[in-house]
């Protein structure tokens, strides 16, 4: 038997985390992993998945025509040049969200899950419909946040309201963390923020100027063996998505001079 | 949550590091927004618990506090209300 389809949301509540640059870095990871994975953009409003894969170009049909069966979904489902195991499946036309229910998105997911071994749902911002609906359609799910305030505090919400959808397991991803900065007290740690939302972690992902980069240029950086800090972090959140044992290394507490040992102990939480 | 930084920060008069007063603040918001209590919900209660309290032995009412703390996701209610001395039971030695 085939082992089972796992189709899971990537959400974060706040706008501008990180949660399509995830999806579509991790999409490929997967996709050269072996493992057929299509990506969903579930973003009706504001849709950008395809521009990051740079696929944008090559959209006929898209989730809209397959849920009117106006076209089927083989038509719809754009394939990765590069990376043939991996396909989008681009969001509608924004006036879907006037009559998208639950049901349509499971529906959806329901139809991917039978030709794929992965399905990664990029959720649009916020907590309402089509959040919603989207969580309604999967059976677990990656929150992504950034170590700020807010992006911590919305996250909380959107854990809130994926326990009460019974999503599970929920992971967690840290973005754009900045291993100086924590060092120095200047920016919330990467156990901080896992203990104030009480998730497992599933990966970090570092502050890196090529993210930009490549997303000029709609290849994510997963697509190349490049070393940059971010791609390493992609493919070890995909291996490890995968079952394999990637130890998570805290970048904030490295280093053996006397300076970070210094630098260590003014930080031991005392009480 | 305090580290050694924090203690000698405040030894020197300077400002708590930032992190940590994230820490704090995000604690104090994540306890109102999971309990889906407002603030001014949570002083009527502050104010009733007090009165409640009260009627049994004299409080310290400058020093109690009632806030919400929050550990893994779990919300609890904290009330903390030095006590200065039991009242006498008037009522039952009237009755």
């Amino acid at each position: 038997m085939a082992p089972k389809t796992r189709t899971i949301l990537i959400c974060s509540g706040k706008g501008g985390v990180g949660k399509t640059t995830l999806t579509a870095n991790l999409g490929i990871a997967l996709a050269r992993q072996g493992v057929r994975t299509v990506v969903l953009d579930a973003d009706f409003g504001l849709r950008n998945l395809d521009l990051l894969l740079g696929l944008e170009n090559r959209i006929v049909y898209t989730a809209q025509e397959v849920l009117e069966e106006s076209c089927r979904l083989e038509q719809a489902l754009v394939k990765h040049k590069q990376e043939p195991n991996l396909a989008l499946l681009p969001a509608g036309n924004p006036r879907m969200l006037e009559w998208l229910k639950p049901d349509d998105m499971q529906r959806i997911v329901k139809m991917l899950a039978e030709q794929f071994d992965y399905v990664l749902i990029d959720c649009p911002a916020g907590v309402e419909d089509g959040f919603k609906n989207a969580a309604s359609a999967t059976e677990e799910a990656i929150v992504i946040t950034t170590p700020e305030v807010s992006a911590v505090r919305d996250a909380d919400r959107v854990i809130g309201l994926l326990n009460t959808q019974g999503v599970k397991p929920v992971q967690l991803v840290l973005n754009r963390v900045r291993p100086k900065m924590i060092a120095n007290q200047e920016m919330l740690g990467i156990e901080d923020v896992t203990d104030i939302l009480a998730l497992p972690l599933l990966g970090i992902v570092l502050e890196d100027e090529q993210v930009i980069i490549s997303t000029n240029r709609g290849e994510p950086l997963t697509l190349n063996d490049g070393n940059s800090p971010a791609a390493g972090c992609y493919s070890n959140i995909a291996r490890r998505l995968q079952g394999e044992n990637i130890p998570l290394i805290d970048p904030s507490k490295g280093g053996k001079g006397l300076g970070d040992k210094l630098r260590r102990l003014i930080q031991t939480k005392i009480f | 949550m305090t580290t050694l930084r924090d203690i000698l920060n405040k030894l020197l008069g300077r400002q708590q590091s930032s992190a940590s007063t994230a820490r704090e603040r995000l604690q104090l918001v994540l306890a109102h927004d999971r309990s889906d209590l407002s603030p001014e919900l949570l002083e009527k209660m502050r104010k009733e618990i007090f009165e409640v309290v009260a009627k049994y032995v004299e409080i310290d009412i400058e020093e109690g506090a009632v806030s919400l703390e929050t550990e893994d996701r779990m919300t609890a209610l904290v009330a903390n209300l030095p006590i200065k001395r039991p009242l006498p039971l008037e009522d039952e030695s009237q009755a």
